[in-house]
């Protein structure tokens, strides 16, 4: 009796090892992905989002049934309907990708205990206090200054050539608001501009809408009677393609318009949304707490660069490219150093410190302290981009929006 | 020349006579027959433009019943439907009464967006600092006035300067899109433009949130039959529609008539925008409407303006919507496909009226003096 209860004994323990070795590989089968995207794939930004799904539900070998995907759902109660009807589909992970969705994914987090929403570019998942609603952002900001620095190469070939428009260099921005993202985003890649060619200047005009072709073309091709370079922080091909007809270089965003734009494209950053997307049906899966902010960084794979259009780029961009990249990863190299003298200025004054808006509140109140330790600690405190600060060197065309 | 004259008229192959009136029964046949044409073409259109049907010819069935299931295969779907149907009707009811008077709005996308305009600048300055109850009636009261003085503007100017409001509300939808983006720059400092749901102003729930909206509408839809018919400012709208002279001629006052009416139809365009604002969103985008403004003119013009046939005419258009909207996420198609199958459907819909009205006489088919 005593052999056989020890051969049991050890059948056992062999079964139950076996098990928990097979616990180490993730079971995806029971998680099911639900994506409300704002447009569909002829918006860069929306394209940005689906190749991301698509490349992680690839990587962790979803099969069709387990991701549905909503597209054109507007920032309105329809975004609602829509999430409690991929709760109906059985989906127990949704992800909104716009920042007018986030009300509406929270009154549906409140009523779908059970089920993960996750929002991109969101700001209340840190103060709403549900555990089952979480925010997301990449620290696109690093992406940015890293394509400056693509632009000040090319701004410093045009120099050293004599053949700037004016004294010194100029860059024109297309941005879509006056909000943080959009100002954190032009500001890194100022910085990074600046960072090699130290007398750039910067004039920044706002169309008022993050997708309008013929504004962002009538914009582009406003500031291109001064610049001698242009970058565009909206989605649609209006900045790229002007910048092409008028043979002046251009820094892009979202990912490349090298094909229609293949004589003055130079580099775009980008955000890769697949790492996230692995992230929270990786953490569904397991069981396990998703972040309630989440800020996918250089290392995690989610602030990407484009390839190097080496027809149009400054000689050397690759390789100084790589260079400030792994001084970025490092820590070796913040992005708005507010130490360095004269980098970040604003009225001539050093910016020794800045209370953000983190906290989302009706009256829109600085809150939080982020100057510290000789940098802007930018997606810190929540995953959205925080810093809106007006520095010198960057004029605004128009501050309307 | 003369000699030309005495030559024979070649008879066209193809000539066109207008139908005396045709039987009910066969008018519908026809109607019938044209969606399901419609559908019969719009699956070899998906057939050849979409990949999964193509691998898997199979799932042709799936399809078609994807049309229903898009609208009624869960009850929240069922609930949405109709709440969709109410908006879209609500919005085409008001158009009916410029359109029985030939006054050709083509402004109700804007004063649908200034009806929740008004509703959203009420909750966003008093919300919270007067009783939610009062907060409501005043919202209300808001909605009515702004979508009605959208409607008065081109009809001030039709009625003084004969100006053309088919262009005038026309822009005047522009204008309104403008008027909502600037508020959302001076109402959201951090500078997104994005307002987010507000904490106050929200119809209350009749047991389920669409209920209220479902039966407003549908009340809306028996008194406008009711108004457009049997009443005497109905009376004056329709003749005016029909002839101006003959109105002046019985001395209607013409342009009192058109200010009157365009009024209500504006009024009834911020009714739908008051639904939308406290009964949905609770929040404004320059995209609150979002199209259905235009989509209404079609669903008022295929019901030939009656308001109990829009019933139909907008069941129809939701029904579609929904099913194309679900074709698009069932077979991973850009959303731009499912638009193509929705415009088939209407190009026949809207095609057999033509068959409906008029005959065709092809060349050596008709035996001599058939035609009466």
């Amino acid at each position: 009796m005593k052999k056989l209860l020890a051969v049991i004994l050890t059948l056992a323990m062999v079964a139950a090892m076996a098990m928990t070795a097979g616990a180490e590989s993730v079971d995806y089968s029971g998680v099911k992905l639900g994506a409300i995207l704002l447009h569909d794939e002829n918006s860069t930004y929306d394209l940005n989002f689906l190749n991301g799904i698509k490349e992680a539900a690839a990587n962790l070998g979803l099969d069709d049934s387990q991701v549905i995907v909503k597209t054109g759902i507007p920032e309105s109660n329809e975004c609602y309907e829509a999430a409690m009807d991929l709760v109906d589909e059985g989906c127990n992970v949704i992800f909104a990708d716009s920042f007018g969705h986030e009300d509406f994914m929270i009154a549906a987090a409140k009523e779908n205990e059970n089920v993960e929403f996750c929002h991109a570019t969101g700001t209340k998942a840190h103060t709403e206090g549900l555990a089952n609603f979480h925010n997301a952002f990449a620290s696109i900001y690093e992406g940015r200054y890293l394509a400056g620095v693509a632009a000040g190469l090319k701004l410093k070939e045009l120099q050293d050539a004599g053949s700037l428009k004016g004294d010194h260099p100029v860059i024109g921005y297309v941005g879509a608001f006056t909000y943080a993202e959009v100002i954190s985003g032009y500001t890194s890649f100022y910085l990074g501009a600046k960072s090699i060619v130290p007398d750039v200047t910067m004039n920044v005009q706002f169309t008022g809408s993050w997708y309008d072709e013929t504004e962002e073309k009538n914009a582009a091709q406003a500031l291109i009677a001064d610049a001698d370079l242009i970058s565009q922080h909206a989605d649609s091909m209006g900045a790229p393609s002007a910048c092409e007809d008028a043979g002046i270089p251009n820094v892009s965003y979202n990912g490349s318009t090298v094909e229609s734009c293949p004589n003055t494209f130079i580099v775009a950053s980008r955000i890769n949304w697949a790492p996230y997307f692995e992230y929270i049906l990786t953490q569904k899966a397991k069981g396990e707490a998703i972040d309630t902010d989440w800020t996918g960084t250089i290392a995690t794979g989610s602030v990407l660069l484009t390839d190097v259009n080496e027809k149009a780029a400054a000689a050397g961009t690759v390789e100084k490219l790589a260079e400030v990249k792994a001084a970025l990863e490092d820590g070796s190299l913040k992005v708005f150093d507010t130490a360095t003298e004269g980098f970040i200025t604003v009225g001539g004054e050093a910016l020794a410190s800045y209370t953000a808006d983190v906290d989302t509140d009706e009256a829109f109140t600085p809150d939080t302290e982020v100057v510290a330790d000789g940098f802007f600690h930018e997606s810190e405190y929540r995953s959205a981009p925080y810093f809106d600060v007006q520095i010198d060197g960057i004029t605004l065309v128009n501050t309307a929006f | 020349m003369s000699e030309n004259r005495e030559k024979k008229v070649r008879e066209p192959l193809v000539h066109l006579t207008r139908r005396s009136i045709m039987s009910p029964a066969k008018a519908w046949g026809i109607r019938v027959m044209a969606v399901l044409l419609g559908l019969l073409v719009c699956g070899i259109v998906a057939f050849l433009l979409v990949d999964k049907l193509r691998q898997n010819p199979g799932r042709i069935g799936e399809f078609y019943y994807t049309f229903i299931k898009g609208s009624f295969s869960t009850p929240r779907k069922a609930w949405k439907f109709f709440k969709d149907l109410a908006i879209l009707l609500c919005i085409a009811l008001a158009l009916t009464p410029a359109f029985r008077m030939r006054f050709w709005n083509t402004g109700a996308e804007g004063q649908t967006l200034m009806g929740i305009w008004g509703a959203i600048a009420v909750a966003f300055y008093w919300g919270g600092k007067i009783p939610e109850g009062l907060l409501l009636v005043l919202m209300f009261a808001a909605s009515l006035l702004c979508g009605a003085a959208w409607g008065l503007i081109p009809a001030l100017f039709k009625a003084k300067w004969n100006t053309n409001e088919t262009l005038f509300t026309l822009m005047m939808n522009y204008v309104a899109s403008y008027v909502v983006a600037y508020f959302l720059v001076v109402w959201v400092p951090s500078g997104s433009s994005n307002l987010g749901k507000l904490k106050y102003g929200k119809l209350p729930s009749l047991g389920h949130d669409y209920l209220l909206i479902i039966l407003v509408t549908l009340l809306l839809t028996i008194g406008l039959h009711i108004y457009l018919n049997y009443s005497k400012h109905g009376y004056e709208l329709n003749v005016v529609g029909e002839s101006i002279r003959t109105a002046k001629y019985v001395g209607i006052g013409v342009g009192k008539v058109i200010i009157r009416t365009m009024i209500l139809s504006g009024a009834l365009c911020g009714l739908a925008g008051y639904l939308i604002a406290a009964g949905l969103d609770q929040t404004i985008t320059t995209e609150s409407v979002g199209g259905q403004g235009f989509t209404a003119i079609m669903v008022c013009w295929l019901a030939k303006f009656h308001p109990l046939g829009m019933i139909l005419t907008a069941g129809l258009v939701t029904l579609l919507d929904h099913g194309a909207a679900q074709i698009s996420q069932d077979f991973s198609v850009a959303s731009d496909f499912p638009d193509v199958v929705v415009g088939i459907i209407l190009f026949f819909v809207i095609g057999s009226e033509f068959f409906i009205n008029y005959q065709l006489h092809f060349r050596g088919h008709e035996k001599e003096g058939s035609v009466k």
